[in-house]
């Protein structure tokens, strides 16, 4: 039997399920991972004791034939979700200690279905990040190396704790968080499957708000499959929650292993970016092929204002994020930096409290919602994405599916881009676009590169239509047969 | 516009201009968006629930009844419904204010124009523009003065959902605005919207006052905070206006600045200039989809509309034949239109509105009580009305009864018959009376025949002073007129 940390997730429920082993032995498998893998700095913080109890009352659950969804399968959580008596932080100085009196609506979901909690993933500050470099904690490093050279590689962001995590098979499966990319791209830098459930699909209550228009958890998983069965525990409709959305929730496993024959699946020539890289183009060719083979047919369409997808985006999600990080402010929990004034005491907390990145973008945001400014930015922003969604409608009428690259590279080292903040933001600019419509997105690993290193390629449907998402990446994970893992030992 | 608004300065008359905006607390059984109670005299920081303190990761839910509450407002003051609302964030920081902002309609408010009516004392009436009816939700309370260096924060009120009404700049004086907000907390307590407590603070109002030279432009106002009665409001205007003319005259400019009322001195003082004005950053709130409310729903609420007290007014007009000024002051409040209708049942309407203006609000006013804590029931005080229509007792009596009955909130027929207080109106009885009487008074009788009619008083008075004054008084007159004129 393979080591139980290579398990699938859906392997271990069936292992599980057929009593090859308990689930105290699988979490225990995952602690000692967890233990021996800390210099990947995946975890903000680790529960090995509260992990513990879950398994041993999952494994008397199950004595009983009491069975939820992810019944006993060690998972772990992005730490942007507040969990109830363990520290919640979102990889902020302003929230080190914070330890909510509640838990998030998709991480008591997962707690009712039966989870194990291994602990909490690091992230980029607040979510906000492309290669988890701007945690207050430390970066994340990403297992897996490239052939040139030794130096440690970013994991992406700002999910890039679960990714590292799953990847590093530090637990079966992470939940992820996806405003502009932060599930999609990271799991495509580190060769796993990340999900972005469509707008509304999942509850964000409970989950700190980075850009409320455009937050939404997902699954970070090492298969299409164990995708579907993760995300079938994280979604539904949650009065709490006004912009979750108040549809069925199908069976999302049920829709894989059907064939793709006669399915449409469009080719945005627009997403063919000047400095993409061209084996990752290569990639999306050979992704083409795959799924002609499988019989269904590829068509051109035209997304003309995906090159105002990134502009937008850094318009709206820093103008929200603004809003959204005036309650850090040293009043009522968290960081308390103090000062002989008021406005001394706010500047010193949010000063200290807050790392670079989500200064800039709180000024950032600040600015575009000033006087004068309103108009020309915020209200601009919000027209063109709404066209943005537009063209994916129209689009929609002719196509199932759209097929893209997840990001332009491939992982990149620490420090490589932090100088240059157009070049991180650039890393989301293929995930952008279907964020800013809420449609659903998914990374599949499809290939290495010739350094060595996973590429994705990401698939968008109409909203809440993730049935014929996964069921196309799917044939997209069959044909690539990708086995790659990081060599951990390097 | 009438000369007697205007007020005299050195240089002539001025005119003051007023625009008022009311937070009036919605009635609603909840915060705005959260599930906290919002009932009065908790202790500090009982009413807070986690989105109240702005957790991380806390989301606002619109609560259901506030909507309604607020189109139920929109439609008393006969306003557009807009079933298309949006709610912003207004952002600024302050230690009540958990979120760093303040979710508030900005430019798609639930309600648009509409009007009230005022009617001033003199009796004339005059038709008040309201701008807009918007929600938004209160900030906590900042208390300063319980420690001599930290400030306490209270957010029981974080979050209680409150209505702004906006007026236009239609009032014209200190006694206008006053009369608008009596009016106005009148239809809000009908429509039972919003209790109009104000020494409660559920409902505040915003001052925004300028003066001019009748027939000249608008002049830059200054906006007056938080005024919570509406004698201070009048005080604050008036203090104002007086204020501005002086200036301007003194050769000055008025600046546009946002000012506060002192209670004590009865003055106003400068808070903050238009330069220190903040930027609040509005935007809508994407934690909130935009308010779609159905034909229906609107529909529904306006079918179960009470009757306002202008549609009251006219009825008691047309049905009880009450003079305008009567029914004025008996639409005014929402309980005592009922308290007089209820007394009014089967008797005479306008004797019994004048003893509820006259006798029963004298009564109250002197003990400082409501009408809701009367001894005398509305049953009770209609039926004090008919013992006097039936004859039972004279009006006379009835004034004694009345006030036994506040006394000892017995019914009037219980005290007539305990106390022998029922009026004599047999006329073998009064007849014998008055033969006494006159048997008595034979000076009197000789002047009554040479022509002083008025000393007819004089038998009147010892009538009644033989029976206690339960003689019937127009039996007495007839008999005693025969009786001298034979």
């Amino acid at each position: 039997m393979a080591s139980l940390t290579d398990l699938t997730l859906t392997e271990a429920q069936t292992g599980l399920a057929s009593g090859d082993f308990s689930s105290k032995e699988l979490t225990e498998a995952h602690i000692t991972a967890i233990e021996g893998a800390r210099d990947l700095n995946a975890f903000v913080i680790e529960t090995p004791e509260r992990a513990i109890e879950d398994a041993e009352r999952s494994d008397k659950r199950r004595a009983s034939g009491e069975v939820g969804g992810i019944e006993g399968l060690p998972i772990a959580i992005k730490d942007l979700f507040c969990t109830k008596g363990v520290q919640s932080t979102a990889a902020s100085k302003m929230l080190e200690g914070f330890v909510p009196p509640y838990e998030s609506t998709v991480t008591a979901q997962m707690v009712e279905a039966g989870m194990v909690m291994l602990g909490k993933t690091n992230l980029d500050e607040f979510a906000m990040g492309s290669s988890n470099e701007t945690s207050y904690f430390g970066p994340v490093v990403n297992p897996w190396k490239r052939n040139s050279d030794d130096q440690p590689l970013v994991p992406g962001g700002s999910s890039g704790g679960s990714a590292a995590a799953v990847a590093a098979r530090l637990c079966l499966a992470a939940t992820g968080t996806d405003t502009g990319g932060s599930i999609r791209q990271p799991a495509s830098f580190c060769g796993i499957v990340g999900m972005k459930p469509t707008y509304g699909r999942c509850s964000r209550w409970g989950i700190v708000a980075f850009a409320s228009s455009l937050d939404q958890a997902g699954p970070m998983t090492r298969t299409v499959r164990d995708s579907a069965l993760l995300l079938q525990s994280m979604v539904g409709f949650d009065p709490k929650d006004t912009t979750s959305a108040d549809v069925p929730v199908p069976d999302f496993q049920a829709a894989l292993g059907q064939d793709i024959k006669g399915l449409k699946i469009g080719i945005p020539s627009e997403y063919r970016l000047d400095g993409t890289d061209p084996e990752i183009l290569g990639l999306w060719d050979q992704g083409i092929k795959w799924l002609e083979e499988a019989g269904a047919e590829t068509v051109e369409v035209s997304l003309p204002r995906t090159k105002y997808a990134l502009p937008v985006y850094y318009i709206i999600a820093p103008a929200e994020a603004s809003s959204n990080l005036a309650r850090y402010d040293g009043m009522r929990y968290g960081l308390r930096v103090e000062g002989d004034t008021l406005t001394d005491v706010y500047e010193n907390t949010r000063g200290e409290g807050f790392g670079a990145e989500v200064r800039r973008r709180i000024l950032m945001g600040t600015y575009v919602l000033s006087a004068g400014y309103y108009d020309a930015y915020y209200i601009k922003a919000q027209k063109v994405r709404k066209l943005i969604a537009d063209e994916f409608s129209v689009a929609f009428e002719q196509v199932d599916a759209i097929l893209t690259p997840t990001v332009p590279s491939a992982a990149f080292a620490h420090g490589e881009k932090s100088d240059d903040l157009l070049a991180m933001y650039l890393n989301d600019v293929l995930t952008v676009p279907a964020s800013l419509a809420g449609l659903p997105g998914i990374s599949v690993p499809a290939g290495l590169s010739s350094d060595g290193l996973p590429l994705g390629l990401q698939l968008i449907t109409k909203a809440f239509d993730e049935e014929t998402l996964f069921r196309v990446a799917d044939v997209i994970e069959q044909s690539a047969k990708f086995t790659g893992r990081p060599d951990m030992k390097a | 516009m009438s000369e007697k608004n205007l007020i005299k300065g050195q240089t002539g008359d001025w005119e003051v201009v007023i625009g008022l905006e009311v937070h009036a607390q919605v009635i609603a059984e909840a915060k705005l968006f959260s599930g906290a109670d919002t009932s009065f005299g908790a202790e500090p920081n009982e009413q807070v629930s986690l989105v109240d303190a702005a957790m991380p990761g806390m989301l606002p839910v619109i609560n259901k009844k506030a909507l309604e509450q607020a189109v139920r407002t929109g439609l008393g003051i006969k306003a557009q419904i807009n079933r298309f609302s949006v709610f912003d964030r207004k952002n600024y920081f302050y230690p009540d204010l958990p979120q760093g902002y303040q979710i508030s309609q900005f430019s798609d408010p639930i309600v648009g124009k509409g009007e009230i009516v005022i009617d001033m004392e003199d009796g004339e009436s005059r038709t008040v523009g309201i701008t807009r009816i918007h929600l938004e939700q209160d900030a906590g309370k900042s208390v300063h003065d319980m420690d001599p260096i930290s400030t306490y924060v209270d957010l029981n009120r974080s979050g209680v959902p409150l209505m702004e009404i906006v007026s236009e700049p239609d009032l014209r004086s200190a006694d206008e605005a006053a009369a608008y907000l009596t009016k106005l907390r009148a239809i809000l307590r009908y429509l039972g919207t919003c209790d109009g407590n104000m020494e409660q603070g559920s409902m505040r109002c915003d001052a925004n006052v300028s003066v001019r030279k009748p027939g000249d432009d608008l002049g830059t106002r200054c906006e007056i905070k938080n005024v919570n009665s509406i004698r201070f409001a009048a005080q604050a205007i008036e203090y104002e206006a007086r204020r501005q003319i002086e200036v301007i005259e003194g050769g000055g400019t008025i600046d546009q600045e946002t000012r506060l009322f002192d209670a004590n001195k009865g003055v106003t003082r400068s808070m903050r200039s238009k330069e220190e004005a903040h930027d609040y950053r509005y935007f809508p709130d994407p934690d909130l989809l935009p308010v779609n409310l159905s034909e229906e729903f609107v529909e529904e609420i306006r079918a179960s509309l009470p009757e306002l007290p202008d549609e009251k007014k006219d009825r008691f007009v047309s049905e009880f034949g009450l003079s305008a000024y009567d029914a004025d002051v008996l639409v005014a409040e929402k309980a005592i239109a009922e308290y007089f209708e209820e007394a009014a049942k089967g008797q005479d309407a306008k004797t019994v509105a004048n003893w509820v203006t006259s006798d029963l609000f004298g009564y109250l006013n002197k003990e400082g009580l409501e009408i809701s804590e009367s001894p005398v029931s509305a049953k009770q005080l209609g039926a004090l009305v008919g013992l006097i229509s039936d004859s039972t007792i004279s009006g006379r009596i009835a004034r004694d009864v009345f006030a036994e009955m506040c006394a000892s909130g017995k019914d009037p027929g219980d005290i007539v018959e305990e106390k022998g207080l029922k009026q004599v109106s047999d006329s073998g009885e009064l007849e014998g009376i008055v033969d006494e009487v006159i048997a008595k008074g034979t000076a009197q009788v000789e002047q009554y025949k040479s022509g002083n009619e008025k000393i007819i008083g004089w038998f009147v008075g010892q009538v009644m002073q033989a029976t206690k004054g339960q003689a019937n008084p127009q039996m007495v007159n007839e008999i005693l007129r025969k009786k001298l004129t034979d």
